[in-house]
């Protein structure tokens, strides 16, 4: 019962601010209704007894990486009235139209699978097993960061000075 | 020797009590130290600097915050008139709330938390990182071009140091076994500062560059951009701002007592009693090192963040896994001089490997 409200109302503000990012002329408060989609979404995995999922959602998508856009934002030009929409404005919003349709089909018709094992608690080992534990998924994890290491590289590269 | 009489978790049985309880203790806690940290600050510093500090409210000025508080709450509370007044207004709250959260997770005595989560520390560095959210938002909705400026090199300074903060977190977690912030304390049989010299230097130096006080308040420098961030707030809002500060010197004592410092364990005093004396204890070295030592130029604030601190932090978590696989029953009071050992060896050689600002001293 707490859950389902708890749920219910974090979904309101999640959608309300995930609109409001796209809907907002401002660039700034959009970024900071993407900051609030993402603390929604934060709280969202606590309801599902996902706690450490949760705190490292907060921890790299509001610490990280909206801090990341903010500054990005500031680099560019007309914050507070936003850039003017194009000729693509129509095509683009049927296009996001059928989109959502077909997102919204496939997961209205697909028949989920609903595990009745109660949730862990606490969290923590079960992560470190799968990670660090006999056949974990240690090597993939770590193999991300190489690529993502040698886009980094590849941008410095890209921009430095002769 | 160790008083280790624990409360029970739900303590007093049920948990709507237990919440209300503790959210009303932290919310009092938060308010009272933040008035003893503002009147120890100023009397502190006026005493090593050879003047009197405040001292006309009340015996030795003990009712100065007080009366600051009133006044501020007094104030006009003035808005830029071409500043984004919405996000202006919300920036302050921004700020305070996560501040205010830590405090769920810190345990006062065995048992004294509001909620003992099994994430306890990640739980701290994830809410910490919201803060500067509201910081930003501060400056930009200022519409000013000093509280902009210091804002963004308070986004650069925490971003910087946000690394090795954890990575020596991590020193403490491996020791541990946990995350959570009771198991912490109960395995810190000798206090992990003695375990973990060079990890509570690099903690206790980055916490100090994250909540930008003296010497890496270059975000607020008086002397280039006014008052930074802040520049545009006035009465209740600074006031909130205020708090936040201490809030967060408050937060960051709280947790190199918990982390470090065997939190509320210790011998003869009551626990509650010991975790009050570290915190102050903490702070009273803060206050030290902000009368001693100049402030740091913002190349020189990266240069240690990526050159010194990330390198040295690295160091550390490796040789404490080597530690921990190579040596597991071996006993502490063996590792405490390897340890120092290491610490002084590794802080030499790193000073000499390079220089802050290629050498510099002038700009």
């Amino acid at each position: 019962m707490g859950v389902d409200i708890a749920f219910w109302i974090l979904a309101v503000v999640g959608v309300g601010a995930a609109l409001a990012v796209v809907s907002l002329r401002d660039v700034f408060r959009s970024a900071l209704s993407l900051i609030l989609c993402f603390l929604a979404v934060a709280g969202i995995y606590i309801t599902l007894s996902a706690d450490f999922l949760a705190a490292v959602q907060i921890l790299i998508y509001v610490g990280a990486i909206s801090v990341l856009i903010i500054l990005a934002i500031m680099l560019t030009r007309e914050v507070r009235r936003g850039s003017p929409s194009g000729k693509l404005r129509i095509p683009a919003f049927i296009v996001a139209v059928l989109f959502f349709g077909g997102v919204a089909f496939a997961l209205l018709n697909t028949t989920w699978q609903v595990s009745g094992a109660p949730p862990l608690e606490p969290t923590t080992p079960a992560i470190a097993e799968l990670l660090f534990g006999e056949g974990g998924f240690i090597l993939p994890v770590e193999i991300v960061p190489i690529l993502l290491l040698a886009a980094i590289l590849g941008a410095i590269v890209l921009v430095r000075e002769k | 020797m160790m008083t280790m009489t624990t409360l029970p978790p739900d303590w007093p049985g049920n948990f709507w009590a237990h919440w209300a309880i503790f959210a009303v203790i932290i919310i009092v806690f938060v308010l009272l130290m933040f008035m003893v940290f503002v009147w120890l600050e100023r009397r502190a510093m006026g005493i090593m600097q050879a003047r009197l500090g405040p001292n006309r409210a009340g015996p030795f000025g003990i009712f100065q915050p007080a009366a600051d508080g009133l006044k501020v709450m007094l104030k006009e509370d003035i808005v830029p008139a071409k500043g984004d007044k919405v996000v202006h207004w919300l920036a302050p709250l921004v700020a305070v709330v996560p501040v205010l959260m830590i405090f769920a997770v810190v345990p006062f005595q065995g048992g004294a938390i509001l909620a003992d989560l099994n994430i306890g520390i990640l739980y701290v560095v994830a809410i910490s990182s919201v803060a500067t959210v509201g910081v930003f938002m501060a400056g930009w909705a200022s519409n000013n071009k000093y509280s902009l400026l210091g804002a963004m090199r308070q986004v650069a300074a925490v971003v910087s140091y946000e690394i090795p903060v954890v990575l020596s977190v991590v020193g403490v977690i491996l020791l541990t076994g946990s995350l959570s912030m009771q198991q912490i304390v109960m395995a810190q049989d000798v206090p992990f500062i003695l375990l973990q010299p060079l990890g509570f230097l690099l903690f206790f130096i980055g916490a100090l560059a994250e909540i930008n006080r003296a010497p890496f308040d270059l975000m607020e420098a008086d002397s280039e951009l006014v008052a930074g961030f802040h520049i545009e707030y006035s009465g209740m809002k600074f006031a909130l701002f205020y708090l936040v500060e201490y809030g967060e010197a408050l937060a960051i004592s709280a947790i190199v007592t918990t982390l470090f410092l065997g939190g509320w364990r210790g011998p003869l005093l009551p626990p509650w009693l010991w975790f009050l004396v570290k915190v102050g204890l903490v702070f009273f070295v803060m206050v030290w090192i902000r009368t001693t030592v100049p402030r740091v130029r913002i190349d020189q604030l990266m240069a240690l963040a990526w050159k010194f601190l990330f390198p040295l932090a690295l160091l550390n978590l490796v040789i404490t896994a080597v530690e921990i696989l190579a040596w597991p029953s071996v006993s502490p009071w063996v590792l405490v001089p390897i340890n120092f050992a290491i610490m002084i060896v590794l802080i030499l050689l790193w000073s000499r490997l390079f220089k802050l600002g290629w050498g510099r001293v002038e700009v």
